[in-house]
C-alpha cells in the first residue's frame, strides 16, 4: 500500500484565468435540476503524480503544463472560500488518456513518474443546501458510472489501487430448472428458457460443468444485440399462422431488386456497394441507446468509436459519419423525471458532446443527421450513430480466416471496463440500471483509434479478415471469426491496461479502438502499428478443427465447439398481434391564425434551427462536403440532404434520412413506407439520382416480448419492404435495437415509441448538386405531389394536442416522380428543391424562405381548404424553384400535374394567399427561437 | 524552376494533413508528410525541403492543452533544426492545432512577445465559414492577396489572447496576417486570426484555408475568396527566394 496521503497532496490545480466555460453551463444546470442558491462555480483541473514529485520537478511540470496567459496553478491541497467543494476522480480502471499523455510529457522532461491520474474540482459559492450539492453532484457534476468524489473533503485518486489477485476460474454446476433461472438473472445473461436448456444439454453431453468463460462467451454470443434473435426469430400471427421472419423479408426485397452495384448486404460488419465504376463505400449505422442513458457523453462516444471500427472493420476507410439523436422535452420539470433517469437536457449535452467529441478528433466530418424529441424519450434516449467508408474495386479481396494465420489484436489495452455491454443492451432499464451497468459503460479514446485507423490505410494486404472488437469483446469477435474455421488463443498473451482481471473479463471485455485480424505472416502488420505507436499482439491461431480453446496460464477455459456456438441456439418462437390502424380523417381546428400557427409550428423543437448542433461537429474536414447540413445565402437553413464528393473526383453520394416515430403510433406499416421516402427524397433534393440509391434500415423498439409490440414491428418491415421495393432501393445493411423498455415507480411498463430511421446513401454528380434556399427573384415556385386531409402524427396535431389524425397513405407515383424530378435536375430546369415534411407546405416554404433570405408570394395552394393547403403532412411532395422560361419544359418532363403556386420575392416577406403576410426576419425569429 | 517540396509535419491526431497536402499540390508545390521525430532522424529532409507546413487536427488529442504537446515533441526532434530553417528565411505555416504548436513553442509572436490560444469565448468546439482579411504586406504568404479570403474554422481553443505591449507590437511591425471580417467567432482580441513573425516567413492562424481550395467548396457558391491563394503565395515565394 501506497501513502494514501501522499498522493493526495502531490497535486497541481490548474483554474482558467476568464470564467470557464464549464462553470457557466453547470450554473445554468443547476437551475434546470431545481438546486437553488448557487451563485458561482469556479472549476480546477486536478493532476495528481505519483511518487512525489520534487521542487524542481514541480517547476518544470508547471512551466509545462500552466499557459500564465490563460491560467493560474497551485500545487498540494488548497482552502477555499466556497459553501461547499467537490472533488471527482476517476473509478480504478477508466480510461484516462489525459494521464497517459502528462506521464509522457513527464518522461520527456525527464521527470520519474509511476503513476499520474487527472480529475477536476467545483469550488460552489452561495447559500446551497449539503442536500442540493449532493444533487448537483450525482445528476449534473459527476457519473457514478465512471467516477467517485469527495465533498468538501480530498478526492482519493486511482493511483495504485488495482494490485489485486485475479479470481479464478469458476466451474458452475449447472443443475435444476429453478437453478438455471437463478443463474441466468444473477449473472444477467439475458437467456430464453430454451436456450438455458440448449446450454444445459449441452454440458450434459460432453459430461462436464461449463466454465464461467464458457457461460459468458455462449451468453454473449446469444445475446439480442449479437444475435438478432428477434430478426432471425419464428413469427406467428394471433390465428397461429408462421410469418416469414423479419430478417428473411428484408433480406427478400434486397435479392428481388438485385441491383447490380450492391457487392454485400447484410454480411459482415457493413453494406458494400460500388460507385462511380472505381470505388466502393461501405455503409452503417449503429445505436448506442443503454449506454448513453446512463453516461451520455461515455455512450455517445463511444457509440461513434464503434461504427467506426464496423466501416474499418469491413476492410475500408472510413470517411464521414452520421447522427441521429432522439431526447426528452429539454424543458422538463424535474418532478416529471422518473426516478434513476438523467434529465434530458444533460442527456442532450452530453450525448451532443460525446458525439463531437469523437468525430472531431479522429478526424471524421459529421456531414448529416437528426435531433428529434418526444415525451417518449425521457427515460430512453436513443443515438444512432452512422459511419461511410471507401475502398476501391481493385483492393484485394479478404479470403480467411485461413487454417494457420496468426490472431492479431491490435489498438487499445483490455482493461475491466465495458463488461458485459451485449447483455446489459439485451435488457429492459430501470431505476437501478444506471448503477449495475456501471462497468458496460466506457470513455472513448480518439487518438488510439485514429492511429488504428492509420495503420489499417496502409495494411490492405497484410492480413486475410479483420473484424472489430465490439459489443461482446474478444469472445464476439474471434469468436465470430473462428466460425467455421476454430482457434485457439491464450489468454496471459492479450495486451492489459493492469493486472487483476479475471479470465472471463478478459475474453468479454468491451475495451474500445480494438481491432482483431487474421494474419498468414504477422510481422510486416507488427512492424507498420510500431511505427504508429499501435499496440500489437498475437494472442492465438486459427486451427481448422472448428474448435475453440482459450487457456489461461495454461488452464483450458473455453473449449467449445463453434458450430454449436453459432447454430446451437434454438430459433426462438414469437407471437404477435397485428396493430390497429389509427386515426380519422379530420383536419384539426386552429386555435389561432394560419401566420401564428406557422410561426408556432417553426418554434418546435423538431423544426426549429439545429445549427447550435451542427456548429459543435466539424462537417468541412477533408474538403468533400459539398452541401452541408446548414446551406444558404448566411448558411443557417437546413439542408434536405447533404453531399460528399471527393475534391479530386466529380462524382459522390448524397445521404438522406427519414425518421418519423409520430407516424409510427398511427400506422406503423404506413411508418416504413413513408420514411423510406423520405430518406430517398431528401437525397433527390440534393440532386442525387434515385436509380442509384441503397438504404440503410436502423430500428429502436420496445420490448418485443410483447406480442402488440412484435406486430408494430413486424408491420414497419412490412411496409418497409415494399417501399424498397417500389423504389427499386436496396437494403444493404441494418440494426435493430430492441428492449428500448423501462418499469416506471409505479410499476407499469413503458417503451420508446416505435422509431424506424432509414438512410438513403445516394450517387450524385457534381454539376447536380442543389440546396433547398430560395435563388433568384422572379422565379416561380411549383409543388409536385398531392395533399390531402392527413394529420396522424403530424406537427399541427402536436401543437393543438389533437392526435386524431390519419397518417398520410403511402403515394405509389413517388418513385417516378423522383426519376422525373431527377431528371429535370440534370437538365439543369430546378434552382432549389425542398421536401415537404414536418409542418407541411407552410413550414418548407418559410425555410426555403430563411435559407435564401427572400420573400415568396403564394398564390395558389393545391386544395381549398387553408388548413389541409399549409399544413397537412402528405407524403411524396417536393416544393421547387424554377426559372419561369424553363416551366413548359419542367412540366414536359415531370410529365404529371405540376402546380404553381406562386413566386419568388425580392421584398422579404411570405405573403400566404388569403392567409396573411409575414416578414423573413419574423420567420428566422420563430425557428432561431 | 521545379517545384518546392514541402513537408507536411503530422504528430499523432493529426487529422487535416491530406486537406493541406492538396493545397500544396494545386498551388504547384510537392507535398511529404512527416513526423516529428523524422524530422530528427532524417536530418536531410529540412535541409532539402523549401516549405514547412504544421497541419491541424488534434495531436495527441488535445490531452493537457491542444498543441502542447506537439510543441514538446517539435522542441525535442527538432528545436534548433526548425529555428536554422526559420533563420535561412524558408516558409513556414501552422494551421489550426499547428497555429497552437507554434505557439506553445515560443515560435509565434516570438521576440514580439507573448501570446496564447484559449478556449472560444462560447465554450465550445465551433465549426463555421468565416471571411479573413489579409492584413499583413510584410508576411510571405499573405502578401500577394488581394482580397479577403473564405474559409471554416474547426476549433475549439482559438481565442487569440496577449497583452495589450504585444498587440501593439503586432500593428507596429504589420505582423497581424489575418482578421475576421464581420463575425469574431471565437472571441480573439482585436479579431485576430493569424500573425506572422517579425521576419514574416512564419505564419499561424486558426482558419483552414486548405478546405477552400476548389470553387464547389465555397457554401455559397461564390467563386472568390479561394484559399487556395494564400497557398501559391507561399509557394510562389519559396520558389523565388
Amino acid at each position: 500500500m501506497r501513502d494514501r496521503i501522499g498522493t493526495i497532496e502531490n497535486r497541481i490545480s490548474i483554474r482558467s484565468i476568464a470564467t470557464d466555460p464549464r462553470a457557466k453551463a453547470a450554473v445554468h444546470s443547476s437551475k434546470t435540476l431545481q438546486v437553488k442558491g448557487v451563485e458561482s462555480i469556479e472549476i480546477s483541473d486536478l493532476i495528481w503524480f505519483d511518487p512525489p514529485l520534487d521542487d524542481e520537478a514541480r517547476k518544470k511540470v508547471t512551466q509545462f503544463l500552466v499557459d500564465p496567459l490563460l491560467q493560474s496553478a497551485a500545487w498540494g491541497i488548497e482552502s477555499s472560500s466556497a459553501s461547499h467543494t467537490v472533488e471527482i476522480a476517476f473509478l480504478p480502471g477508466v480510461t484516462d488518456s489525459e494521464a497517459r499523455e502528462v506521464q509522457r510529457a513527464a518522461l520527456v522532461l525527464g521527470i520519474d513518474v509511476k503513476a499520474v491520474a487527472t480529475g477536476r474540482r467545483y469550488e460552489i459559492h452561495g447559500p446551497v443546501t449539503a442536500d442540493g450539492v449532493a444533487i448537483l453532484t450525482r445528476r449534473l457534476l459527476a457519473n457514478s458510472v465512471v467516477e467517485r468524489w469527495a465533498i468538501n473533503e480530498y478526492v482519493d485518486p486511482p493511483i495504485g489501487v488495482l494490485a489485486s489477485v485475479p479470481d479464478p476460474v469458476q466451474r458452475i454446476p449447472l443443475g435444476n430448472d429453478a437453478a438455471l433461472d437463478a443463474l441466468n438473472r444473477e449473472r444477467a445473461m439475458a437467456l430464453d428458457v430454451e436456450e438455458l436448456l440448449v446450454v444445459r444439454d449441452y454440458f450434459l453431453s460432453l459430461g462436464r460443468d461449463p466454465s464461467d468463460v464458457e457461460l459468458e462467451m455462449i451468453a454473449q454470443t446469444w445475446s439480442e444485440h449479437c444475435a438478432h434473435k428477434t430478426f432471425r426469430a419464428r413469427l406467428f400471427d394471433e390465428h397461429g399462422n408462421e410469418l416469414k421472419s423479419l430478417l428473411g423479408r428484408i433480406k427478400e426485397a434486397t435479392e428481388k431488386i438485385n441491383a447490380e452495384y450492391v457487392i454485400s448486404a447484410f454480411v459482415g460488419n457493413a453494406g458494400i456497394i460500388s460507385y462511380d465504376g472505381e470505388h466502393t463505400l461501405a455503409l452503417k449505422c449503429e445505436t448506442h441507446n443503454h449506454p448513453s442513458a446512463v453516461e451520455p457523453f461515455g455512450g455517445a462516444n463511444t457509440g461513434v468509436g464503434g461504427v467506426i471500427r464496423d466501416i474499418l472493420g469491413a476492410a475500408h476507410d472510413p470517411i464521414a459519419c452520421t447522427d441521429i439523436l432522439c431526447f426528452g422535452p429539454q424543458n422538463l420539470h424535474v418532478d416529471q423525471l422518473p426516478a434513476g433517469s438523467l434529465h434530458p437536457q444533460r442527456i442532450h449535452d452530453g450525448v451532443i458532446a460525446g458525439v463531437a467529441d469523437y468525430g472531431n478528433k479522429i478526424g471524421l466530418p459529421t456531414i448529416a443527421g437528426a435531433v428529434l424529441y418526444d415525451p417518449g424519450y425521457i427515460a430512453n434516449p436513443l443515438v444512432f450513430a452512422g459511419c461511410i467508408g471507401q475502398s476501391t474495386l481493385s483492393a484485394p479481396s479478404l479470403s480467411g480466416p485461413n487454417v494457420g494465420d496468426a490472431v492479431v489484436v491490435i489498438g487499445g489495452r483490455t482493461g475491466r471496463d465495458g463488461i458485459r455491454g451485449a447483455t446489459f443492451s439485451s435488457l429492459t432499464m430501470d431505476a437501478s440500471t444506471g448503477e449495475i451497468a456501471g462497468a458496460s459503460v466506457q470513455i472513448g479514446d480518439p487518438l488510439t483509434e485514429r492511429l488504428v485507423m492509420e495503420v489499417l490505410r496502409e495494411a490492405r494486404g497484410l492480413y486475410t479478415a479483420i473484424t472489430d472488437c465490439g459489443a461482446g469483446g474478444l469472445s464476439s469477435a474471434v469468436g465470430e471469426m473462428a466460425e467455421g474455421i476454430g482457434a485457439s488463443c491464450e489468454l496471459d498473451l492479450v495486451p492489459l491496461k493492469y493486472s487483476g482481471l479475471a479470465p472471463w473479463e478478459i475474453w468479454l471485455s468491451e475495451s474500445q479502438e480494438r481491432m482483431v485480424l487474421a494474419a498468414t505472416n504477422p510481422e510486416p502488420l507488427r512492424q507498420l502499428c510500431v511505427e504508429k505507436g499501435v499496440d500489437f499482439a498475437v494472442i492465438g491461431t486459427f486451427t481448422g478443427d472448428n474448435k475453440l480453446i482459450v487457456t489461461a496460464s495454461g488452464e483450458v477455459v473455453i473449449d467449445l465447439d463453434t458450430q454449436f456456438l453459432h447454430d446451437g441456439r434454438p430459433q426462438r418462437r414469437m407471437e404477435l398481434v397485428a396493430p390497429l390502424v389509427r386515426g380519422r380523417e379530420d383536419v384539426p381546428k386552429l386555435k389561432s391564425s394560419i401566420v401564428e400557427t406557422l410561426l408556432q409550428l417553426l418554434q418546435h423543437p423538431n423544426i426549429a434551427s439545429k445549427a447550435s448542433v451542427v456548429h459543435r461537429y466539424d462537417h468541412e474536414i477533408g474538403g468533400a462536403t459539398v452541401v452541408r447540413p446548414l446551406s444558404g445565402s448566411e448558411l443557417d437553413g437546413h439542408s434536405d440532404g447533404t453531399v460528399w464528393i471527393d475534391p479530386r473526383r466529380e462524382t459522390g453520394f448524397a445521404i438522406g434520412i427519414g425518421v418519423n416515430p409520430w407516424f409510427g403510433l398511427g400506422d406503423p406499416e404506413s411508418m416504413g413506407w413513408l420514411v423510406v421516402d423520405e430518406a430517398i427524397r431528401n437525397s433527390v433534393c440534393a440532386g442525387a439520382d434515385p436509380k442509384k440509391c441503397s438504404l440503410l434500415d436502423n430500428f429502436s423498439w420496445g420490448d418485443p416480448r410483447d406480442p402488440i409490440v412484435l406486430g408494430q414491428l413486424s408491420s414497419t418491415v412490412d411496409g418497409m419492404c415494399a417501399a424498397s421495393l417500389a423504389f427499386n432501393a436496396p437494403f444493404v445493411s441494418g440494426k435493430d435495437s430492441l428492449n428500448n423498455a423501462w418499469t416506471e415507480a409505479d410499476g407499469s411498463r413503458s417503451s420508446i415509441p416505435p422509431t424506424l430511421v432509414v438512410t438513403a446513401v445516394a450517387e450524385i454528380e457534381a454539376k447536380n448538386v442543389l440546396t433547398p434556399d430560395l435563388k433568384t427573384p422572379g422565379n416561380v415556385l411549383v409543388l409536385i405531389g398531392s395533399t390531402n386531409a392527413e394529420f396522424g402524427g403530424s406537427h399541427l396535431g402536436m401543437i393543438l394536442e389533437d392526435p386524431r389524425g390519419v397518417v398520410p397513405r403511402i403515394d405509389e407515383a413517388a418513385p417516378v416522380r423522383y426519376n422525373r424530378f431527377h431528371a429535370a435536375i440534370t437538365k439543369g430546369l430546378v434552382k432549389s428543391a425542398h421536401d415537404c415534411a414536418e409542418g407541411g407546405l407552410g413550414v418548407s416554404i418559410a425555410e426555403m424562405c430563411i435559407g435564401g433570405r427572400l420573400g415568396a408570394d403564394i398564390t395558389m395552394l393545391p386544395t381549398p381548404d387553408s388548413v389541409i393547403g399549409w399544413f397537412s403532412e402528405s407524403t411524396g411532395r417536393i416544393v421547387a424553384e424554377v426559372d419561369p422560361a424553363d416551366l413548359g419544359e419542367f412540366q414536359d418532363v415531370m410529365g404529371e400535374a405540376v402546380l404553381v403556386i406562386g413566386t419568388v420575392t425580392a421584398d422579404p416577406a411570405l405573403k400566404l394567399l388569403n392567409d396573411g403576410y409575414v416578414a423573413i426576419t419574423d420567420l428566422l425569429a420563430a425557428w432561431q427561437r | 524552376m521545379k517545384s518546392p517540396k514541402a513537408l507536411v509535419v503530422a504528430a499523432p491526431g493529426t487529422n487535416r494533413d491530406a486537406d493541406v497536402a492538396l493545397a500544396l499540390e494545386l498551388a504547384g508545390a510537392i507535398p511529404q508528410r512527416v513526423t516529428p521525430t523524422d524530422l530528427e532522424s532524417k536530418p536531410q529532409l529540412l535541409v532539402e525541403a523549401e516549405i514547412l507546413v504544421l497541419a491541424g487536427g488534434f495531436s495527441y488529442g488535445d490531452n493537457t492543452g491542444a498543441g502542447r504537446l506537439f510543441a514538446l515533441d517539435l522542441e525535442t526532434h527538432a528545436g534548433e533544426k526548425l529555428r536554422d530553417f526559420i533563420a535561412s528565411a524558408k516558409p513556414v505555416i501552422g494551421i489550426c492545432n499547428g497555429f497552437q504548436a507554434l505557439v506553445r513553442a515560443g515560435l509565434l509572436p516570438g521576440s514580439q512577445g507573448r501570446a496564447a490560444l484559449g478556449h472560444n469565448a462560447s465554450g465550445t468546439f465551433d465549426c463555421r465559414w468565416v471571411e479573413l482579411k489579409p492584413s499583413s504586406k510584410k508576411c510571405v504568404w499573405t502578401r500577394d492577396l488581394t482580397s479577403n479570403i473564405e474559409c471554416p474554422i474547426a476549433h475549439g481553443e482559438g481565442r487569440f489572447v496577449c497583452d495589450e505591449d504585444t498587440v501593439a507590437k503586432l500593428q507596429d511591425a504589420d505582423s497581424i496576417a489575418f482578421t475576421y471580417v464581420g463575425v469574431n467567432p471565437n472571441g480573439s482580441v482585436g479579431d485576430i486570426a493569424g500573425i506572422c513573425d517579425e521576419s514574416g516567413v512564419v505564419l499561424g492562424l486558426m482558419p483552414h484555408p486548405e478546405n477552400h481550395v476548389l470553387v464547389r467548396q465555397n457554401p455559397r457558391g461564390r467563386m472568390t475568396g479561394l484559399g487556395l491563394d494564400l497557398f501559391r503565395s507561399g509557394v510562389r515565394y519559396a520558389m523565388e527566394r
